[in-house]
């Protein structure tokens, strides 16, 4: 990309994956679906290789995390559109999923009734009207897909027509989100107050404590992924990507040059929610848990550093930033609960300032040692912007053309 | 006193409960012998008997309510005394004598003499309504007092508490009144007693008369009695009263909105005046921005424990003045140094400086639990704060409310001349405005940026000790304010600080109004959303900046 942005020629559109790429993926496609089993099946709890079920769980569920730094990477790596509002969209696809997996508890529940616990507990005698669909599978599958990607499309529709953008848009999600956790803390809502849903018994059925039932959650879970990294692959490599990536870097001459980006900017919006909203989904049942609080500002602003912390703008960074920071949460906030906070605030401060372009942008440094000094050419066009725009050179955010890479 | 009260009910009904099985067969004797005893109190009609103060003691609460009822009709200092003893739980009885207990010693509540007290003798138990047939009766006696605030006060209680057998005891203390507020007071509580009343005469009359008071008590009593009645005309009555008092109460309720809706938006206010100047002015997103009034919040929790424990304690109220600058500084510097440390090299990158300042405002809220603990700490009101102002009957306006509305106002004028009238103002507005020539004017912009961070974290400073004079202080503090904030700077018009002050005000009523008839949770949900959707409409806030660049 760095090459063939700086010549005025087209890029030729490139495999989907390098040789080397394509042996990684598959190496992760054959770790997920038959390694992870056969240590976690296979071997003796007691011997080196078994990988615990404790071990399943976890990774299981930083797998639903890196979906999310995936879809946040489309929309802010490769958009330049921070959303703070992405903990929603997870929160709302885990809950259509919990949902359905109430309905699965059926008459198992503290009350022996068909309606949920909360439900008996609050006097309620039938079901409220979003819980029409909550007793079947295949419903549950659309809707997983369907309430996300609506609420973004509204939302989106308005918020890109009005050309809202930047910090404003980040706001607006914020306190989007926001609004939708105090409602969902309400009993009266319907979706549990407080506690959320917990205490599945099964789902299609079948039992949910089994060993092979969680392997199998843990199976679909690292193939979604893999699916979405391939999918955003391709994206990102298509003219449509192509598109989003100039809006990233200068809207207003995408505008000029013809091109309308509402429609850019909703499309990848939209999926970006889906994306989060099937992971919210997967999340659930490994989990056994959804509660209001996973829509707290925080945890959508977690998001994104996964994303900035691997190197937003590259596909693998926001995986392994996922990886690496929840893999870091859990042995600190066991080890030192004191220092969690600390490492986690100074990783936003380190990554931001020293690391723009995060892991895979240092390794990438490292790698090819030779640093280009900026031309000449580039350094009087950065002067000429800073005139017309009337603030110093410095002041300036670096020229995209330069880096190649993101900047928000 | 709320709370003991209610301690000490729940207690004695565990005990009531355990109680019962053998206290059968004494509670009718008892009975018995308390209604030949009262009949005989009322014959004689004289001052307190231990008979009276066997029946007053044990029994029965109903049967030693009615003796109570009955020995305040004919009172003296020895009844007053007694009643006291009773409901400060100094009293004993062994079989039939009674025991009033001072400093460990047994009196015979008539005679005075010191007797001794024998082992097998049991506490005197006051259940609830024990307790307010007590207060009442004690204030029943009060009227008789030669203090009008007294006497005030003791109508005052007699009200909260009517009962139709001290009818004639108000009439009586009516009949002496002299001061005109009280005598009215009296005859509202006589009007309460009648409301009760067997009379249908009384009862219309007393009705009508209570129509002339307007508190909230008074409508209550009158539905509540309007679920019993069956007369059609005291009905129609009542009704018309309860119409008179809602017309006034009306009034007061919407006093009431305007005042708690202009005191949140002071708050606001205060909390998004300091993100007018680091965002509106400077364009930095300070996700840290809470935490920063955070730290003004704890910087005037240890004033407060400064002044507990090395100053003279006749001058522990002046200890929120002293936090006020402490607050500011406090704040200002935790800014300047954020601003020299971390935010300088993100400038013109502000979604990086969103992600920075959030880590910044992890990192605080941490550093704060290790030093103060992850409990909330407590912040007292100084006593010139506590109390409030009464302006009707249901309106009362807290003190340390208005002085945080004085307060936003004074910090708000100081902030306008800071930025319009003197030279630091002038540079930082010369540097916002166009950098590099502020610049080439000699204007050392770097040095502008950091003082105007700090002063825009001072300001937030300041918001956190006024904050911490109405809510908790804890470690989170700042989160519930962020959003808030936000949407305030957002809503008034990046910038414009006039519409700042606006958008503050507008959405503190608008919130309380909703609050009215939704409840909190879903006033503030609606505000949010209101704010999204004006948001898409206007994009530039309240006030826009007029211009021609394309990135508008």
């Amino acid at each position: 990309m760095q090459q063939t942005m700086a010549k005025t020629l087209l890029p030729s559109k490139g495999p989907l994956l390098g040789g080397k790429g394509w042996t990684a993926f598959f190496v992760a496609l054959i770790a997920v679906c038959a390694l992870a089993p056969l240590l976690n099946m296979a071997t003796a709890p007691g011997s080196a290789l078994h990988m615990s079920d404790y071990a399943v769980a976890l990774v299981g569920k930083i797998m639903c995390y890196a979906i999310c730094a995936l879809a946040m990477d489309l929309i802010w790596g490769y958009t330049g559109i921070l959303s703070l509002g992405h903990g929603l969209f997870f929160t709302l696809g885990g809950y259509v999923m919990g949902m359905y997996l109430m309905r699965q508890i059926g008459r198992d529940g503290s009350y022996k009734s068909d309606l949920p616990d909360f439900m008996v507990f609050l006097d309620w005698k039938e079901l409220p009207w979003h819980w029409t669909f909550s007793g079947s599978f295949v419903a549950t599958l659309i809707l997983i897909v369907l309430v996300p990607a609506l609420v973004a499309f509204v939302f989106g529709f308005f918020a890109f027509r009005s050309r809202i953008k930047g910090v404003y848009f980040s706001i607006i999600t914020q306190a989007l989100t926001f609004a939708a956790m105090l409602l969902f803390f309400r009993n009266e809502t319907g979706f549990g107050g407080n506690n959320g849903f917990t205490d599945f018994k099964r789902i299609l059925g079948i039992p949910m404590q089994t060993q092979e039932m969680r392997m199998t959650l843990f199976v679909i879970t690292g193939l979604t992924l893999l699916g979405f990294f391939l999918f955003s692959k391709w994206l990102v490599g298509s003219k449509f990507g192509r598109v989003l990536q100039a809006i990233r870097d200068a809207e207003t001459r995408v505008m000029f040059s013809g091109y309308s980006p509402l429609g850019y900017k909703l499309t990848i919006w939209v999926i970006s929610a889906v994306m989060c909203g099937i992971a919210g989904a997967l999340y659930v049942p490994q989990v056994g848990i959804i509660n209001p609080s996973e829509m707290s500002t925080g945890n959508s602003i977690e998001f994104a550093i996964w994303a900035a912390v691997g190197g937003r703008a590259t596909l693998i960074g926001p995986i392994l930033g996922a990886f690496i920071v929840n893999g870091a949460k859990s042995w600190l906030t066991v080890a030192y609960p004191e220092y969690w906070l600390y490492f986690l605030g100074a990783l936003f401060i380190v990554v931001t300032l020293f690391l723009p372009d995060g892991i895979v942008g240092l390794a990438k440094k490292w790698l090819s040692k030779a640093k280009a000094e900026p031309s000449e050419a580039r350094v009087e066009a950065q002067r000429s912007v800073a005139v017309e725009q009337g603030v110093e050179p410095a002041a300036l955010s670096p020229m995209p053309v330069e880096t190649g890479g993101a900047r928000a | 006193m709320q709370q003991r009260r209610s301690g000490t009910a729940a207690s004695v009904s565990g005990m009531t409960i355990a109680f019962t099985g053998f206290t059968m067969l004494r509670r009718t004797l008892h009975r018995l012998l308390a209604a030949s005893l009262l009949l005989l109190a009322a014959l004689q009609a004289q001052a307190l008997t231990s008979e009276q103060a066997r029946a007053i003691a044990s029994g029965d609460s109903e049967d030693r309510i009615a003796a109570l009822n009955k020995a305040v009709e004919t009172a003296d200092d020895k009844t007053a005394a007694f009643i006291q003893a009773l409901s400060d739980d100094a009293v004993k009885t062994s079989g039939d004598e009674v025991f009033v207990m001072k400093d460990d010693k047994a009196y015979d509540p008539v005679s005075g003499a010191e007797l001794k007290l024998p082992d097998d003798a049991d506490d005197v138990i006051n259940n609830n309504l024990m307790r307010s047939a007590l207060d009442a009766a004690q204030a029943a006696l009060k009227l008789s007092s030669k203090d009008d605030k007294v006497r005030a006060e003791a109508a005052a209680a007699l009200f909260k508490d009517p009962d139709e057998s001290r009818v004639p005891i108000v009439e009586k203390a009516l009949a002496a009144e002299t001061n005109p507020k009280i005598k009215a007071q009296l005859e509202l509580v006589r009007d309460a007693g009648m409301l009760t009343s067997a009379d249908k005469a009384k009862r219309l009359a007393s009705a009508i008369g209570l129509g002339a008071n307007t508190s909230p008590d008074t409508k209550l009593l009158l539905n509540q009695r309007l679920a019993d009645e069956t007369d059609p005309e005291v009905k129609t009555a009542i009704l018309a009263s309860v119409a008179k008092i809602d017309a006034t109460l009306v009034w007061g309720e919407r006093i009431n909105a305007v005042f708690s809706g202009i005191s949140l938006g002071s708050v606001l206010l205060l909390s998004a005046l300091g993100l007018a100047i680091t965002y509106g002015l400077m364009g930095v997103i300070n996700m840290a921005h809470g935490e920063l009034m955070m730290i003004g919040a704890y910087a005037t929790y240890v004033m407060q424990g400064v002044f507990q424990r090395f100053l003279p304690e006749s001058l522990f109220g002046f200890y929120l003045v002293a936090a006020i600058p402490v607050s500011f500084l406090a704040s200002a510097l935790v800014g300047a140094i954020l601003e020299r440390g971390v935010i300088r090299f993100l400038y013109g990158r502000p979604l990086e400086t969103l992600l920075a300042t959030w880590g910044i405002s992890l990192m605080l809220q941490q550093l704060v639990r290790s030093f103060f603990g992850a409990q909330n700490v407590g912040v007292e009101n100084p006593a010139w704060m506590s109390g409030g102002l009464t302006m009707l009957s249901n309106v009362t306006l807290p003190w340390n409310r208005i002085c945080i509305i004085v307060f936003a106002g004074l910090v708000l004028l100081a902030m306008g001349w800071l930025i319009g009238r003197t030279r630091l103002g002038l540079f930082v507005r010369g540097v916002t405005q166009n950098r590099p020539i502020a610049s080439c004017m000699g204007v050392n912009t770097a040095r502008i940026d950091t003082y105007a961070f700090a002063l825009g974290s001072g300001i937030a400073g300041l918001a956190g000790c006024a904050l911490s004079q109405i809510g908790n202080v804890g470690p989170d503090l700042g989160q519930n304010y962020i959003v808030d904030s936000f949407m305030v700077v957002v809503m008034g018009g990046v910038g414009q600080l006039a519409g700042t002050v606006y958008a503050a005000m507008g959405l503190g009523i608008l919130n309380k109004f909703i609050e009215g008839w939704a409840g909190a949770v879903l006033a503030k949900i609606a505000v949010l959303v209101f704010i999204i959707i004006f948001i898409q409409k206007r994009p530039q806030g309240i006030f826009a900046v007029k211009g021609r660049s394309a990135e508008a």
